[in-house]
C-alpha cells in the first residue's frame, strides 16, 4: 500500500492520515465544497473536492469517491466510520476496481454490518439477542404487529445505521405510528437506506462493547468499552475497563465476540455491542459495527496498540501483529465527545465560526479533532468538535485528568457541551460507575 | 383575520417533505392546525419539526425546500380564521 484515499471527513479522516503517514503511505483526502478548507483536507498530501455540501452529493456518493480514487491513482480506500463504511456494495465496487478496501470483506459487512441480518447471524451462533422484529419491518402495520408480540417501549433502529442516528423509541402504538416515517427519513438522510427494524427496549441496561480484530485466520479481542452515557441514544462518554462489570461476565462477552468474528471469517477492526443487565448479569448482542469506532482511542490508550495502523497493515495482506496473549490492558481510559451543541437550549446543534479553539493538552491527555481555530463548523455534518481522551493508572486518576482537561478548554464561536460533560463526570451516578443507558434521561 | 408568521428557531437545511419520495407536508391554500408539522429542518444530521403554531390557511412559503436557513428566518405565513 503506497497511496491511500480517505473517504471521510473531520477528526477520523485526520486520525487515518496520521496512521498512514507513520507507515509512509501517501494520503489523498476528499472534501465537499463546504469542507474544501477543513482540517482533514489541509492535512492530507493532496485533496480532491468531490461535490456539494450535502453528504448525499459528496461523502455518500459512491461513484464520486471511486472516480476520485481512480483519478488520484491510489491503491487503497479507508472509509473511516459512518458514511460509506458499512456499505457492502461500495466495498465490493472498491475491490472490483482493483483497489484495497480497508475493512472487512463485503460478505462480512452484509452478514454483520446490516444489524437485522447480524441478529440472525448471532442467533445462529448461539449468542443471546433481544426480542424484536429479527429483521426489517416494511410498513407501519407490520411494526404494530411486531409490537403486539414484544410489548413496549420499542426501539426503532436503522438497519444500515450506527452511531445512534436514525434511532427512535416508541412508548406506545400512536408513537410507533408517527415515529416510523421519521426514523426512515433520518436513516435515508444519514445512510442512504430507509430500512428500519425493531427491538424491545431493555431497561436498566449498560451498553458494553467488545473490540475485535481479525486477519481472516486469527481472531482476537482487545477488551471492552462501556458506552452507557448516552443522550438520545448518542454516546457521549466512553471508558475502559467497564466499571462494575464482573470479570466472569467480561470474559464471556469477549469470548462471544471473538466467536462471532470467527464465524464470519472477520478481517480488520470490528466492534460487537452488547446490552448488559446488571441485576441478572445477562447480556444481549445488539449489533456489530464492521468498521473503526469513534471511541477506539480508549482501547489504544490501555493496550498501546494502534488500531488504525493495524487496520492498514491487515488490509494490505499482513497477519495480525499481535496474539491474544500480547493484548495486555493497563490502567483506565475515558473519552468524552465535545459537541457543538447548546446544553442550555435542548442541545440544539450550534454551527459557527471558531474564534477561539483552545483544546486541552498536558500529561496523559489525547485530543482527536477535525477543527482548528479559524475554522467554520458548518450545519451539514455531525456536531462532533473534538474527542478528549484521558489515561490513568486507576479510574480515579483518569477521571481527575479528564476534569482538569475539560477546565482547560476554551471555545468561542459555537456553543459546546463541555460544562455539561463536567457536570456528568462529577455526578454520583457516574463516579460510582452504576450508570445505565438512561442515566442522562433521568 | 390575522397573519401568523412561522419562523425557524434554528439554522439548517429546510425541507417541505418528510422524505424525498413523499409529498409535501402541506401546500399553499391548505388548512392546518397549530400542532401540524409543516416542514423539517436538518442541522448536523438531526431533524427538527417546524410546527404551524396556529390554526388557519397557509398563504405563503418563504423558503424553498433544501434551502439553507438561519435562526429566526421566516418559513411560512398562515392566515388565521378569527
Amino acid at each position: 500500500m503506497k497511496k491511500l484515499l480517505i473517504a471521510n471527513r473531520g477528526e477520523i479522516a485526520v486520525r487515518i492520515i496520521r496512521a498512514a503517514r507513520e507507515l509512509g503511505i501517501e494520503t489523498v483526502a476528499v472534501a465537499s465544497e463546504a469542507d474544501a478548507q477543513a482540517l482533514h483536507a489541509r492535512s492530507a498530501d493532496s485533496c480532491i473536492v468531490i461535490g456539494p455540501a450535502a453528504a448525499g452529493k459528496s461523502y455518500l456518493n459512491e461513484q464520486l469517491i471511486l472516480d476520485a480514487a481512480l483519478s488520484a491513482g491510489v491503491d487503497a480506500i479507508h472509509p473511516g466510520y459512518g458514511f460509506l463504511s458499512e456499505r457492502a456494495a461500495f466495498a465490493q465496487a472498491v475491490i472490483d476496481s482493483g483497489l484495497t478496501w480497508v475493512g472487512p470483506n463485503p460478505s462480512a459487512i452484509t452478514q454483520m454490518g446490516d444489524k437485522a441480518q447480524a441478529i440472525k447471524t448471532a442467533l445462529a451462533a448461539g449468542v443471546p439477542t433481544i426480542p424484536g422484529s429479527n429483521g426489517p419491518v416494511a410498513s407501519v402495520d407490520e411494526a404494530v404487529e411486531v409490537a403486539s408480540r414484544t410489548g413496549y417501549p420499542l426501539v426503532i433502529k436503522a438497519s444500515a445505521g450506527g452511531g445512534g442516528k436514525g434511532i427512535r423509541v416508541a412508548a406506545d402504538e400512536s408513537e410507533l405510528r408517527s415515529l416510523i416515517p421519521i426514523a426512515q427519513a433520518e436513516s435515508l438522510a444519514a445512510f442512504g437506506s430507509d430500512e428500519v427494524y425493531l427491538e424491545r427496549m431493555v431497561t436498566g441496561a449498560k451498553h458494553i462493547e467488545v473490540q475485535v480484530f481479525g486477519d481472516g485466520e486469527t481472531f482476537v479481542h482487545l477488551g471492552e468499552r462501556e458506552c452507557s452515557v448516552q443522550r438520545r441514544r448518542q454516546k457521549l462518554i466512553e471508558e475502559t475497563p467497564a466499571p462494575l462489570l464482573p470479570s466472569a461476565v467480561r470474559a464471556e462477552m469477549c469470548s462471544a465476540a471473538v466467536a462471532l468474528a470467527a464465524a464470519v471469517g472477520y478481517h480488520g477492526a470490528g466492534t460487537v455491542e452488547f446490552l448488559y443487565e446488571p441485576k441478572t448479569s445477562g447480556y444481549y448482542f445488539i449489533e456489530m459495527n464492521t468498521r473503526i469506532q469513534v471511541e477506539h482511542p480508549i482501547t489504544e490508550a490501555v493496550t498501546g496498540i494502534d488500531l488504525v495502523v493495524e487496520q492498514l497493515r491487515v488490509s494490505a495482506g499482513e497477519k495480525l501483529s499481535f496474539t491474544q496473549e500480547d493484548v495486555l490492558a493497563r490502567g483506565h481510559a475515558i473519552e468524552i465527545r465535545l459537541n457543538a451543541e447548546d446544553p442550555s437550549f435542548q442541545f440544539m446543534p450550534s454551527p459557527g465560526y471558531l474564534e477561539k479553539f483552545n483544546l486541552p493538552s498536558g500529561p496523559f491527555i489525547r485530543i482527536d479533532s477535525g477543527f482548528t481555530v479559524g475554522d467554520t463548523v458548518t450545519p451539514y455534518y455531525d456536531s462532533l468538535l473534538a474527542k478528549v481522551i484521558s489515561w490513568g493508572r486507576t479510574r480515579e486518576e483518569s477521571l481527575s485528568r479528564m476534569r482538569r482537561a475539560l477546565h482547560e478548554m476554551e471555545v468561542v464561536g459555537v456553543k459546546t457541551t463541555s460544562s455539561f460533560l463536567l457536570e456528568v463526570i462529577d455526578s454520583p451516578g457516574f463516579i460510582d460507575g452504576s450508570y445505565d443507558t438512561l442515566f442522562l434521561e433521568s | 383575520m390575522a397573519i401568523h408568521e412561522v419562523q425557524s428557531p434554528i439554522p439548517g437545511i429546510f425541507y417541505r417533505r418528510p422524505s424525498p419520495d413523499q409529498p409535501e407536508f402541506f401546500n399553499i391554500g391548505d388548512t392546518v392546525s397549530a400542532g401540524d408539522t409543516i416542514g423539517l429542518v436538518e442541522v448536523m444530521k438531526q431533524f427538527a419539526e417546524i410546527k404551524a403554531g396556529a390554526d388557519g390557511v397557509i398563504t405563503a412559503f418563504h423558503v424553498d425546500s433544501e434551502a439553507i436557513i438561519g435562526p429566526g428566518d421566516l418559513i411560512a405565513s398562515i392566515q388565521t380564521g378569527a
